[in-house]
């Protein structure tokens, strides 16, 4: 064989390698789907079926039984509640810190990340029973406020490289023509950083959405989110997989494929804009 | 914009974290020095360290240490090696490249919850599971994973969800790599390993740091995966520090114990954050 057909075989080795890694890697999730079309003695049998006459009937059924649709709208509304406080609180500070920094701003950013470090358990007691004693827990509220308090350190992270990014000339010249600093920021600054505001939202929307220690420990029926009805599925009385298939595919597909389409930027945001 | 105005700006942002901060961790430090049961409300007063020695002298306390630095050691390394490795497979120009990407990020957007779910029910269960079934196809004797290998099990399933995350980072690292230089240097000659070690390694050398510090954060307190698969068990053969705690808080209604353990596990947390903030925390700022 000449180098060249050696090359040539090597490269198909790789796709094909590539091709086996990819499907051991996404046959859970394919499998999970599979699952929730079939009835509940279907997914267990053995040998387990690949070939079946599919039913929806699980998906009603958990519409039915389980208010799946109020999860939902929990999920929903923590998610965008506390992307937005969050965002609110730590857009104008990223700003100043960005464009104005003082010889503390790097110490006071690596501060802010080193909370994100304090892990939830040392404070779960404290927060229940406060959100206890205002008559908050299993409310939308508590999630919110502390979904936009632990992702906060993550978005001040990522938007003040943003910000950062954008050439400081461009700044100087318009100040030189006598530019105001509201001006400043809705015409100059918030166009240039719009992409970077973008990805880090949608980060801490997958962050929220996913977030599961605090929704089972401070909800439950009222203002449960999607995550912490999947985890009342893991009682050991019966098996209800291809239910549990149905709700799990129903929560993980909205994010599944918001992850698909948005690759790029979630990359930015998870890496604080440092890996392009 | 003048001082004022940027401190009015920075204010919010620093108040709140700090609140966050100070209040609940002050209150945990408070309960973890009073004697604090929600069974026996009647019995109170400053015990002073005894909880602390309660919660250390506890035999699930030696096991739950060494199961939290080797579950965040194991996936650290699994993710990091297989993430590299894939990364570099599907580093080519192939026909169906963009699928193969898809199907190998997807497990990262999965709740915590369902990961875990579905591999303890279809994949893991002793009896109806898919590797039961491939073990009775072989003529093996099918393995009850989460009670035989209840941490790598565990293990296995945060592993799942996260090498899809070291994969997405690598590989959009490596699409800003060099191409002209790695062409240069297998023109000169340099085989796969050469230029591993020398071009692409070096070059990864920030995203490989950046994904070993967010992990490291998410899993120091790993708890939704062991939550729904083991509850720590059988006996504390999985429990890390996170779930040994609320073990003590929720499961045994000893506020104040649980509260030392929460301080235990601050400190430790912060311990981490130090060296780690210090190694790669620099690198993270433009």
């Amino acid at each position: 064989m000449t180098d060249k057909q050696i090359l040539e075989w090597k490269n198909r080795f790789a796709v094909a390698g590539a091709w086996l890694v990819a499907i051991l890697f996404f046959f859970p999730i394919f499998w999970m789907v599979l699952t929730s079309f079939k009835t509940e003695l279907q997914a267990i049998a053995i040998p387990p079926l690949l070939v079946f006459e599919p039913t929806l009937d699980n998906y009603t059924l958990i519409q039915e039984r389980t208010d799946y649709t109020q999860y939902a709208w929990s999920s929903v509304v923590t998610s965008l509640g506390g992307t937005a406080l969050a965002m609110l609180i730590a857009i104008p500070s990223a700003y100043a810190m960005a464009f104005s920094p003082t010889r503390r701003t790097k110490d006071i950013l690596l501060w802010m990340l080193s909370t994100k470090m304090l892990p939830a358990v040392g404070v779960l007691l404290p927060i229940y029973l406060l959100s206890q004693k205002l008559g908050l827990l299993d409310t939308k509220i508590v999630l919110v406020v502390i979904y936009a308090l632990i992702n906060l350190p993550i978005i001040m992270m990522i938007l003040f490289n943003y910000f950062r990014e954008i050439p400081k000339e461009i700044l100087e010249a318009s100040r030189m023509d006598g530019t105001s600093t509201w001006n400043e920021i809705t015409q100059i600054v918030m166009p240039l950083a719009w992409g970077g505001i973008a990805s880090t939202a949608l980060l801490s929307v997958v962050l929220c959405w996913n977030e599961a220690f605090w929704a089972i420990n401070l909800t439950s029926s009222e203002a449960g989110t999607l995550a912490a009805l999947v985890a009342s599925f893991s009682s050991p009385e019966g098996l209800f997989w291809s239910k549990l298939s149905a709700v799990a595919t129903l929560a993980c597909a909205p994010i599944v494929v918001f992850g698909w389409l948005c690759q790029k930027q979630l990359v930015q945001g998870l890496t604080f804009g440092a890996v392009k | 914009m003048n001082r004022t105005l940027v401190r009015l700006l920075q204010a919010p942002s620093i108040i709140v974290l700090l609140m966050w901060m100070i209040v609940p961790l002050s209150m945990t430090i408070y309960f973890s020095l009073i004697r604090y049961n929600l069974l026996y409300p009647e019995r109170t007063g400053f015990v002073g360290l005894s909880n602390y020695e309660f919660f250390v002298t506890d035999a699930a306390f030696p096991p739950a240490v060494l199961n939290t630095l080797v579950l965040v050691g194991s996936v650290l390394c699994i993710s990091v090696v297989l993430g590299l490795a894939i990364a570099i497979l599907i580093d080519r120009p192939f026909r169906g490249r963009g699928i193969v990407r898809v199907m190998l990020i997807s497990p990262f957007f999965i709740m915590p919850t369902v990961n875990a779910l579905v591999w303890k029910n279809m994949m893991m269960n002793p009896i109806y599971g898919l590797f039961a079934v491939i073990a009775h196809a072989v003529g093996a004797e099918p393995i009850d994973w989460l009670t035989v290998y209840p941490l790598l099990s565990v293990i296995i399933i945060v592993s799942w969800q996260w090498t899809p995350f070291a994969i997405l980072i690598f590989m959009t690292s490596l699409q800003s790599q060099d191409q002209e230089q790695k062409e240069a240097a297998t023109l000169d000659g340099a085989g796969f390993w050469a230029q591993f070690w020398n071009l692409t390694l070096p070059h990864l050398a920030r995203p490989i740091a950046i994904v070993l510090m967010i992990q490291m954060i998410f899993h120091l307190s790993i708890f939704a995966e062991i939550f729904v698969t083991t509850s720590g068990g059988p006996g504390t053969a999985s429990t890390n520090i996170a779930y040994l705690i609320y073990a003590q808080a929720l499961l045994q209604f000893d506020v104040g114990v649980a509260s030392a353990g929460g301080v235990f596990a601050v400190i430790l947390a912060n311990i981490v954050a130090i060296f780690l903030i210090r190694a790669v925390g620099k690198n993270l700022m433009v």
